[in-house]
């Protein structure tokens, strides 16, 4: 059955920006006891600030940029001894990543560049939460292009809890699961998919079988077991991670980030079959 | 001396596997060891150090000593019940209640002709007493058994990440103009 959101009069209120080759949107209820206007204020002052913070982080950041540090980094013109000290920061956590996630999390491309766009998004959500929070903006949810961070609730003073929707990989005007986002435990959902922007996946191609040089790779076991992940974590960048490792690694590291984590996830095979951690059982 | 070295060593295994291994106690650990031992060894003098009982299980060695620094069972860790038979290990053993992250922990293990037959958990709570499910393993769920979206009641949409022009027909993109 197809979603229709309803057009009510929700108390929170939205706003947009693009960023990244995608859309972010900033969702927050107003605080008790201002105007309307002032609640719209506010919101788009936040909204500002958020903008602001994804901006500066695509610009050192992004490889569409040929100025950026990082396309500095890619063709060679910078060492990373002499990078940023957030650039560094930023290798050795998708590096730590790879490690802690037994290779399927890779952010070295097929070409040797090493392609942080997969922690970077998260990367950014993570930070635009600390300046919402330096802002004293308690009640928010972040959503960046299917990722969300939230903090508080949608309805502080009837104590509701944000609740996400998960889009069917097989029909977008479709959800084929829910999950609640409270601080804690799950204030961060992200997905990941097979059929995503395919400069965003981590393909693990298998040079092992190639005999010739016409003959293309194929994906390495476990990279097409699944075409959506979601994972429910405490941190945006631990579930952002996490959904980007099962997808490439298939069901091995399904069951390792489920043993090793305090995550919920819902991972949906080629064939509709839906797997899913006790989090995510209605 | 051997079985009862296996019998040991497999409730070690057993707590281990229910979850014990979520605590870390190294304070009280080789304190503990020592009683899980005697616990099942009347023979033992009470000064057996984790090290002796490594020894007369190497092939467990390490099972042993990774329930040392995780469980922390009292001084009646494992206690022969009346159900003791056939020769002197053989009977119900009872681990003590373990607290985990997961909330209380007990297992019985029953031994009969010297082996294993049945490993129960006893006490598998939360805080509020419902009973809980230790492990996180992913498992084939049907649609209608996963949490759902009811009516309208979502206020974000989670999904691969979408490019701009994708945006524009995508769910989110509704509820972000329903709330604007």
């Amino acid at each position: 059955m197809n979603y229709t959101p309803a057009k009510t009069a929700d108390s929170f209120r939205s706003r947009t920006f693009q960023c990244m080759g995608t859309v972010i949107s900033l969702s927050a209820p107003p605080r008790p006891h201002i105007s309307a206007e002032q609640a719209a204020d506010e919101l788009e002052a936040a909204t500002a600030v958020v903008e602001q913070v994804f901006d500066e982080i695509d610009e050192r950041f992004s490889l569409y940029r040929p100025d950026s540090e990082a396309s500095q980094l890619a063709r060679g013109e910078l060492h990373l001894t002499n990078a940023s000290a957030v650039m560094r920061e930023q290798y050795a956590a998708a590096i730590d990543w790879r490690n802690r996630t037994n290779g399927a999390f890779d952010p070295v491309r097929n070409d040797g560049v090493v392609d942080l766009s997969g922690v970077v998004k998260a990367y950014a959500i993570s930070s635009a939460a600390q300046s919402l929070h330096a802002l004293g903006v308690v009640d928010w949810c972040l959503n960046a292009g299917g990722d969300v961070l939230v903090s508080g609730s949608p309805e502080p003073r009837r104590n509701e809890v944000w609740q996400a929707g998960i889009v069917d990989p097989a029909n977008p005007g479709a959800l084929i699961a829910a999950h609640p986002l409270s601080p804690g435990r799950t204030a961060a959902l992200a997905t990941s998919g097979s059929a995503e922007r395919g400069d965003h996946i981590w393909q693990r191609w298998d040079y092992s079988q190639v005999h010739d040089h016409w003959e293309a790779p194929k994906p390495r076991e476990g990279s097409q077991e699944f075409v959506q992940v979601s994972v429910a974590a405490a941190d945006i960048i631990t579930a952002d991670v996490l959904a980007t490792a099962v997808v490439a690694g298939g069901h091995a590291s399904l069951r390792h980030a489920a043993d090793t984590w305090d995550v919920d996830i819902l991972a949906i095979q080629r064939d509709g079959q839906i797997l899913a951690t006790p989090g995510f059982r209605a | 001396m051997n079985t009862r070295a296996k019998v040991s060593s497999a409730i070690a295994s057993a707590i281990v596997l229910f979850g014990g291994w979520q605590l870390g106690n190294q304070a009280v650990a080789a304190q503990h060891t020592t009683s899980l031992a005697t616990g099942l060894s009347p023979n033992a003098t009470g000064v057996t150090t984790p090290e002796s009982t490594t020894e007369t299980t190497p092939s467990t060695g390490s099972t042993s000593s990774g329930s040392s620094t995780a469980t922390t069972p009292s001084d009646t860790a494992t206690t022969p019940s009346a159900t003791a038979s056939a020769s002197s290990t053989d009977g119900t053993f009872q681990g003590t209640a373990v607290q985990t992250r997961f909330g209380t922990v007990q297992v019985q293990v029953t031994v009969a002709s010297g082996k294993i037959t049945d490993v129960t958990a006893l006490q598998l709570t939360d805080a509020e007493m419902r009973s809980v499910q230790i492990s996180n393993q992913a498992a084939p769920m049907l649609r209608s058994e996963v949490l759902q979206a009811q009516s309208a009641n979502v206020q974000t949409i989670g999904g691969a990440t979408i490019t701009s022009d994708a945006y524009l027909t995508s769910l989110q993109a509704a509820l972000d103009e329903a709330h604007f």
